[in-house]
Order: C-alpha cells, then structure tokens, then sequence
C-alpha cells in the first residue's frame, strides 16, 4: 500500500500537506476546506498523484488541527472540533492542558488510523457494487447524495436543499453538454465555458470567511497557556478506549454516508460517549472521555468520508469535494473504473493518508506549543495575505480576471448566505454534481424512451429513491423528536 | 436559549416586510423568477436533434423547486420567526468596498495595484497602523505572490502600469 508513496517527492509533499494542514486547523476560519480551496491552483504544478496526497494530508491534519484551538482558546478551528470545546477547554481550565490535548492526538491519530483501514476494505467494495450501475442508477445515487445534503449538520434541511439546487443551477451555466446550446451566459463569452470550481470554492469559503472576519476584529479570545502535551496516562486509556473504538466507527460510517462529514460524526461520537459513559455528569466539565469522543469521531470522518468519494464520485463531506474537485480538474474520474485503471493511484491515497495520521500525531505531539503560537497572527495581518493568495490562485487557473470577479461574487454571497443560515457546503456538492445529475437524467430518459416511470422498475435506483426518501425525512423525525425531549 | 426566544420575540414584533426572512425570501424569489423568465430565451433544439428533454427544462424545474421551496422555508419561519442578526459593522461595509475598489482598479489600473491597494486598506480599516506591516502586506507579501506565481506556476499577469513595468 504504501510503495507508491517511495518517492522523496511525494513525502516531501505529503510532511509539508501534514504541516500546512496542521497550521490551517488551528487558525479559527480557515480549516481544511478552505485550505484546500487555496491551495488547489498550486497543485496544477504537481502530477495527480502528488496533488491528492498534498489535499488528502491537509484533510488529516487540519481536521485534528482543530482541536488545539478548541482546546485552548475555546473557538474550534475547524467546525468538526466545536464538539471538542464542550470539555477540551473547560479541562484546560483547570490547569489540564496538556492531558487534553493528548488525549486529543492519540483519539484523532487512533480515529483517522481506523478509518483508512475502513476505506481500503470497504472502497473497493463500494466500487464494485458501482460495475452495476447504469444512468438511471448513477442519476438515483447523485439524488441519494443531494438529499442527504438536507440532514447535514449546519443550517436547516430546507435551506440546504434549496443551496444545493442554486449549486446544480451554477452548474448549468454555459453551453449544454448535449446540445451545444447556451444557458445563462447573458452575452458573456467567459461563461459559456460554464463557471470554474475553483472560484466559487475560493469565494465560498476563503472570501466569505474574510467578510464574516471582518465582523468579528474586536473579538478578543481568552487564549490557555501550554506547557507541553502529555501522553494520556494508564487510568485514561482505561477509561476511553471503549469510547475511541465506538467513536472511530461512528464517525467511520457517518463519514462514509454521502455529504456528512466530520462536523455531524463528532456531535455524535460526543453524545454518545456521554450515553455510554459511567460519569456523563462530567460532561461539559472538562471530561476526557467526552474529548475522546469527538476527536476519534471527527478523525475517522476523513477516511469514511473518502469512500464515497473515491468509489463513487459523491463527495462524503465538505473537504472531500474539494478533494473531488481536485480530481476532476487533474482529469482523474473517480469511480469503479479508477480502482481497476489505476491501482497504485489509489493505493498511493490511501498509503499518504496512513502515513498523514501518523505524521500529525508526531508534529502535534513535539509541535503543540508551536501551533497555538500561530493563534497569536492577528487577523489584520493574516486576511489581507490570503485575500492576495486567493486571487492569484483564482487568477492563474484559466489566467482570466473574470474568474477573480466570480470569486469575489461568490464571496459576498457565500457571507449573506451563512448570516442567514444557509450552508455554503450544498453549494459546492451541487455543483460538483450538477453534470451528474443533469447527464444521467437527460441520458436515462433516452433508455427510456421518455418514460418517466421506467426509474422504479430499476431496483437499485429504487433502493436509493427510497433512502432519499428518508434522508428527507430524518432531519423531520430528528427535529420533532428534539422537540418533545425538550417539551 | 433565552436570547435567541427573545432575539425571535423582537423580530416578531416587527413588520413583515422588514423581516430578515421576508426580505431574503424575496430576494430569492425575484432572482429566481428572473431567471425561469430568461430560461424561455435559450435555443429550443428540433425534435430531431432532442435527446430525452430540452436544454431549458432542466433549470426550469431546477427553478421552480428553488421558488417552491423558498415559499416553504418563509411560511415555517411565520411560524417560527428567524433570530435577528445583529447590525453590520463599519469593517464589513469597508471590507466589501474594498472588493469594489479592487474590481476598479483591476480593471482601469494594474492587478498587482489593486491587490496591493485592497491590502493595505482592509489591513487599516481592522486596526493595523504600523507601516511596516502595512508594507508588510500592501506590498513585501504581494511581490513574494506575484513572483511565486510567475516564477513556479509560469502566470502571466495581466498588463497594468506596474506590471508593464515589472515586465519590461
């Protein structure tokens, strides 16, 4: 597994992807899909290879960066570490730093390890299954993966059903794949290529971030001094490794379930190690079992979050369609096809991955007291640097200024968007599927001669109407029964 | 939780159409609408040449699910209202006009001027009064980007009264 990755090059990617992720997951607002939506013109440089290692490490890393951040300034890094902050930070206050942030890197590091081990069993299978899938199932699985979009863990379903349907519409835009003819380019010859991943992924969370920073320059953060990280001792490990393994799978299968990712597997790998738990009072209060709970969870999200991604082209979480983007744009097609084609392409991921979880549990473990210092780079400084990133990053891809004014749109949107409660994740999951959906709908329909009914004698696209179904009515269910618990 | 019944109480109290759910609802469905009209315009393929449906019905009814579900998310939030957002800070508008700025200036200028300009203004306008960060990141960081990008990535960027110069 690990042979494709013997190249000087390729480690030396995959140390300065685990370290830059490392650095991006303990700045509060950029994380790693931010990170990895700067970072994607760069990788046009690298061979496909070395671009998706460089973006997978980052996703390792900069999920776990997050918790030094909740851990010590109560503001997790990334949204996967908010559950993180519920103990991490009360622990430090009592002086616990150290053992909470151990307990963090060994929880992740445990977390993200099973979770690869997940995804190379389970992958190859998944692609597999995929062999049988004509259109119309191809067109029922990107429906599963869309309606999935409305039970993810920020904002409401409708609103996220809504943002995912503005990102298939984005994807319309320009000339009709089948047909030639023009969509939305109002006279505008740079549109009728369609508009780029890359600058709404860049407007979407790197310039809205700058805007709603821009809300937030006197907000002043208690920051927790750190010794050094302790290993967590004996009577720790006693206590939370029933917790780790449950989380690891938790956040494994929710990570695998498309459009879900970190954020959600945390929640739930912390409520329920706080049900499981012999002292759930101390939930809250700084207990380390609640720490281990949400970082094992949120780790394994990574490789879970890869299945999906890798065997069937749906993206598993936020980060992950950047992944996906990066692997469009470097002409890779993901799908049962990659793993028969190119093996060692796979194996490479999967091996960086292993190798990433590992690297972060070293720099994280000698490098801790480092990474909070970079907390310290005042906004001021720090935005105005990524906003000149971004636009030269935007800029070079098609070397077109309308791309850098796309981006700056999308930002602006994507502020208004999140200040009013939708996600921009459905957004970019839109898009990256919108051809998907559209291509398999328009070529189903031509199997079926136009027959719209033809879709349920299809027993797999069946089985994923029917999920769809129920992906739509969960957050119903979810929501109801919040309410009576509450009443 | 208080807050937030309290922070909805308010906005119940207020006028529809000042609502923040009104007024995005609105917003969402005029551009929707805008759109499905423009959706009438595009070429309409003969029978012959169709595969399956015409290009225009798919974000027809892309559309129509935005504006359906649009009326929902406005009529749940009659019943239970959207918390009010707090009022927009100084630095926001000045970040967003900053943005304005640098489509300007991108255009008439130089690219290198405008990202440079847009720097150090947003850098000002979040509290930083010392120069040399000014320069630090109105001009040291730019050049670093600009030569990164020319240099690894083989950018040209567009001409401008700085970038000329820079090229010749």
């Amino acid at each position: 597994m690990l042979a494709p990755l013997f190249s000087s090059k390729l480690l030396l990617v995959l140390f300065f992807g685990t370290l830059f992720g490392l650095i991006l997951g303990v700045l509060p607002g950029l994380g790693p899909t931010t990170g990895g939506a700067l970072i994607l013109p760069f990788t046009m440089t690298l061979d496909p290879l070395s671009a998706i290692v460089l973006l997978t490490s980052i996703y390792c890393a900069g999920t776990y960066g997050g918790a030094i951040t909740a851990v010590l300034i109560n503001t997790p890094g990334t949204p996967a570490a908010a559950a993180t902050c519920l103990d991490g930070y009360p622990l430090a206050q009592k002086g616990e730093a150290g053992r909470a942030l151990g307990m963090a890197t060994v929880s992740s590091t445990v977390g993200g390890i099973f979770s690869v081990v997940i995804l190379v069993f389970f992958a190859p299978i998944l692609a597999q299954l995929a062999y049988e899938f004509g259109q119309p199932e191809y067109f029922a699985l990107a429906i599963f993966g869309l309606t999935m979009l409305a039970s993810i863990g920020e904002g409401s379903p409708i609103k996220n059903l809504i943002a995912g349907a503005f990102g298939i519409l984005i994807s319309t835009v320009g000339k009709d794949f089948m047909t030639s003819i023009d969509r939305f380019t109002f006279g505008i010859n740079e549109l009728t290529e369609g508009i780029g991943f890359i600058p709404v992924v860049v407007g979407l969370f790197a310039m809205s971030e700058m805007l709603t920073q821009s809300t937030l320059i006197n907000q002043i953060f208690n920051r927790i001094a750190l010794k050094a990280i302790k290993l967590p001792s004996k009577d720790d490990y006693k206590k939370t490794w029933k917790t780790i393994l449950r989380s690891s799978g938790i956040g494994s299968f929710i990570g695998v379930l498309p459009a879900e990712g970190g954020t959600v597997a945390s929640l739930i790998g912390y409520s329920e190690a706080k049900r499981f738990s012999k002292n759930p009072e101390e939930f809250g209060k700084g207990s380390i079992e609640g720490i281990a709970g949400a970082e094992a969870a949120n780790n394994a999200a990574t490789g879970g979050a890869m299945v999906p991604t890798l065997a069937l082209g749906i993206p598993g979480s936020a980060t992950t369609a950047v992944i996906l983007t990066g692997l469009i744009i470097h002409g890779v097609r993901p799908g049962p096809d990659l793993f028969r084609e190119q093996p060692d392409f796979l194996y490479g991921i999967f091996g960086a991955m292993l190798i990433a979880n590992i690297l972060f549990f070293i720099f994280g473990f000698f490098g801790a007291k480092i990474f909070a210092r970079i907390t310290l780079v005042p906004n001021k400084i720090l935005w105005p640097m990524i906003f000149a990133v971004s636009v030269c990053g935007t800029y070079s891809l098609n070397q077109s200024i309308i791309d850098v004014w796309i981006m700056l749109f999308f930002g602006v949107l994507g502020f208004f968007m999140r200040r009013y409660g939708f996600s921009v994740v459905p957004v970019i999951i839109g898009l990256i599927l919108g051809e998907l959906v559209e291509g398999t709908l328009r070529q189903s329909l031509v199997i079926f001669d136009g027959n719209w009914l033809m879709f349920f004698t299809r027993p797999i696209a069946l089985t994923f109407f029917i999920l769809s179904l129920i992906a739509l009515a969960f957050p119903l269910i979810r929501s109801r029964k919040f309410k009576k618990n509450n009443d | 939780m208080k807050n937030v019944q309290k922070q909805k109480r308010a906005n119940k109290s207020l006028p529809f159409f000042v609502r923040d759910e009104f007024r995005v609802s609105l917003v969402i469905i005029l551009i929707s609408v805008g759109l499905l009209i423009t959706t009438f315009t595009f070429d309409i393929v003969p029978p012959i040449l169709n595969r399956g449906i015409q290009p225009a019905t798919f974000p027809k009814a892309l559309l129509v699910l935005i504006i359906v579900m649009t009326f929902l998310i406005y009529y749940l939030a009659t019943k239970n209202p959207w918390k009010v957002e707090k009022k927009l800070p100084r630095s926001f508008f000045l970040t967003l006009s900053s943005f304005i700025i640098f489509v300007v200036v991108s255009k008439t200028l130089d690219f290198f001027l405008a990202i440079s300009a847009l720097s150090i203004f947003v850098s000002y306008c979040w509290g930083e009064k010392r120069l040399f960060y000014l320069l630090l990141v109105g001009i040291i960081f730019p050049i670093i980007v600009f030569i990164f990008f020319e240099t690894i990535l083989g950018l040209r960027f567009p001409p401008g009264i700085i970038t000329n110069i820079y090229y010749s």
